[in-house]
């Protein structure tokens, strides 16, 4: 059971409260991109094994979007944060 | 005396001899220095690989990479269901011709897969999902697959523990049926495929990682494993969940994210259910196994995870609408319950054929739903690296379809999300 601690309301929310939205830190590109570089943008994902930085939604909650470091094999939560912050652990992974 | 063929003569004089005759079903070979073709990945698609490779292409110095032990990912975790009743042409085509294949593999083999084709029942639970399957069933035709709409009388005559009360959450007003759909003993189709590639010479490495790859003018020279370097000409990948980091390590990315999928199963009772069925309410199915254990699952876990377990959210939801469906398998305990990592793409369709890097081809992205279609997987692919083209029935699943927007998607038809 995966258990987030929103950022925003301060609750602590189980997984099925919560809505996961996939790959964090994704920019969409300008309109100009070549198509290889826009089929990146919309379709590539970095999908890895451990450690990912990844967007969680409080959906049963305050309904806040947030930023989350967790590792995809053991699901430990390793950081939280809110989108206009900056993560200490997702600096250092990067 | 060494028996090779599997018949009844064999079984009989094996068993006078107390059964200590029986040779091991393939060798254990160390890796030789250079191969034609390697194929990394030792599931369902990769044996299946291997075997038409050898059988239909000729080709002999193959040799077969898998880091576990062969069958032990999610060829040996899935709930051994199959059908072919998807939507478009494109899927219809290639998931029929799974099916057709499996129809004859046991002979094919000479491996018993004890397949058991006891019919396929999408339930129907209003009117909206009735129109839903009549469309399907209009697609169905045009592709020459077979399926049928029944009436609640007639669930109620092949479902009989299912709850069809007034107080039933879920009313049925009847099921898409695919007779030819059933299952299969998926342990049995991946020993069946090594053992008849074992056979043609294929060399099948097991405890054997993947951990690199030499390249020159992109081109993949050698592949470096946890046995020493490889030479190869050709290399094939069927590796499902784990796609991502062997295609980083080739150097390109795929459009796939990798989830789990949970399978659970009760204590063996004396037969109740004698079809496969799935409740689009709930998104969960059960059937019960040759052993007599209910099978059961549901919806995939919907955050990435290479966890390979199960947890209990998910018990919950698939347990609670599988006793809402049959009231009286409230009283089972649950036996086991597991998970398996599998490779989700945007479409719901595979990802079959030609790869940024020139000899590599692959073989991915086929979700919740790959055990149904090996034979066609591993057909497939096997074209690719005998020919180096794409096989026809192929060519609408190539990774370059995300850049041209030519999706196949799927998820409206596959019954279940995935």
């Amino acid at each position: 059971m995966i258990l987030i601690r929103c950022p925003y309301c301060g609750e602590l929310r189980t997984e099925d409260e919560l809505t996961y939205g996939g790959e964090a830190n994704i920019a969409r590109p300008a309109e100009t991109v070549s198509d290889e570089a826009w089929t990146d943008y919309l379709f590539m994902r970095t999908n890895p094994k451990g450690i990912h930085q990844e967007q969680w939604c409080c959906s049963a909650g305050c309904g806040q979007w947030f930023k989350v470091v967790r590792d995809t094999v053991s699901h430990r939560i390793l950081d939280v944060w809110k989108f206009e912050e900056v993560s200490q652990a997702a600096e250092e992974v990067a | 005396m060494k028996i090779r063929q599997y018949s009844l003569r064999a079984l009989a004089l094996c068993a006078l001899q107390g059964h200590r005759d029986w040779p091991p079903a393939w060798r254990t070979p160390q890796p030789k220095s250079s191969y034609d073709v390697v194929i990394v990945g030792g599931g369902g698609h990769g044996l299946a690989t291997a075997f038409y490779l050898a059988k239909h292409h000729g080709v002999t110095r193959i040799a077969l990479l898998e880091k576990g032990w062969i069958g032990g990912g999610n060829t040996g975790r899935n709930t051994t269901n199959v059908r072919s009743d998807y939507l478009f042409p494109e899927s219809a085509a290639i998931y029929d011709l799974a099916l057709r294949l499996y129809e004859d593999l046991a002979r094919e083999l000479n491996f018993n897969i004890m397949l058991s084709q006891r019919g396929w029942l999408t339930l129907i639970h209003n009117q909206h999902q009735m129109e839903l399957a009549a469309h399907k069933l209009n697609w169905l035709k045009c592709n020459g697959v077979d399926g049928e709409i029944i009436d609640r009388a007639v669930v109620r005559g092949m479902l009989p523990h299912f709850n069809m009360g007034r107080d039933a959450r879920n009313p049925v007003l009847g099921a898409f049926l695919q007779r030819r759909g059933g299952t299969i003993r998926h342990d049995a189709v991946a020993w069946g495929y090594a053992r008849a590639a074992d056979r043609l010479g294929v060399d099948i490495i097991q405890n054997c990682e993947v951990v690199g790859f030499e390249k020159s003018a992109d081109k993949i020279t050698s592949v470096h494993t946890t046995h020493g370097r490889i030479h190869c000409e050709r290399v094939g990948m069927a590796v499902a969940g784990q796609s991502t980091a062997l295609a980083a390590m080739a150097g390109f990315r795929l459009p796939l994210t990798t989830h789990t999928l949970q399978a659970m199963v009760s204590e063996p009772i004396r037969p109740v259910l004698n079809h496969v069925v799935i409740s689009p309410a709930t998104g969960v199915y059960v059937n019960q196994t040759q052993k007599g254990e209910l099978v059961m699952g549901g919806m995939l876990d919907l955050y990435q995870s290479y966890a390979q377990r199960g947890n209990f959210p998910t018990i919950e939801k698939v347990l609670s609408a599988v006793v809402e469906m049959f009231p009286s398998f409230g009283q089972l305990r649950l036996m086991r319950h597991w998970g398996g990592a599998v490779d989700i793409v945007p479409d719901s369709s595979p990802i079959l054929g030609p790869t940024p890097v020139r000899n590599l081809f692959i073989n991915c992205g086929w979700g919740t739903g790959g055990f149904k279609a090996i034979p066609a997987g591993g057909l497939m692919l096997a074209h690719s690296l005998a020919t180096g083209s794409t096989h026809p029935m192929a060519q609408p699943f190539g990774l370059d379809r995300f850049r041209s927007n030519r999706l196949v998607d799927e998820g409206a038809a596959a019954g279940i999300a995935h």
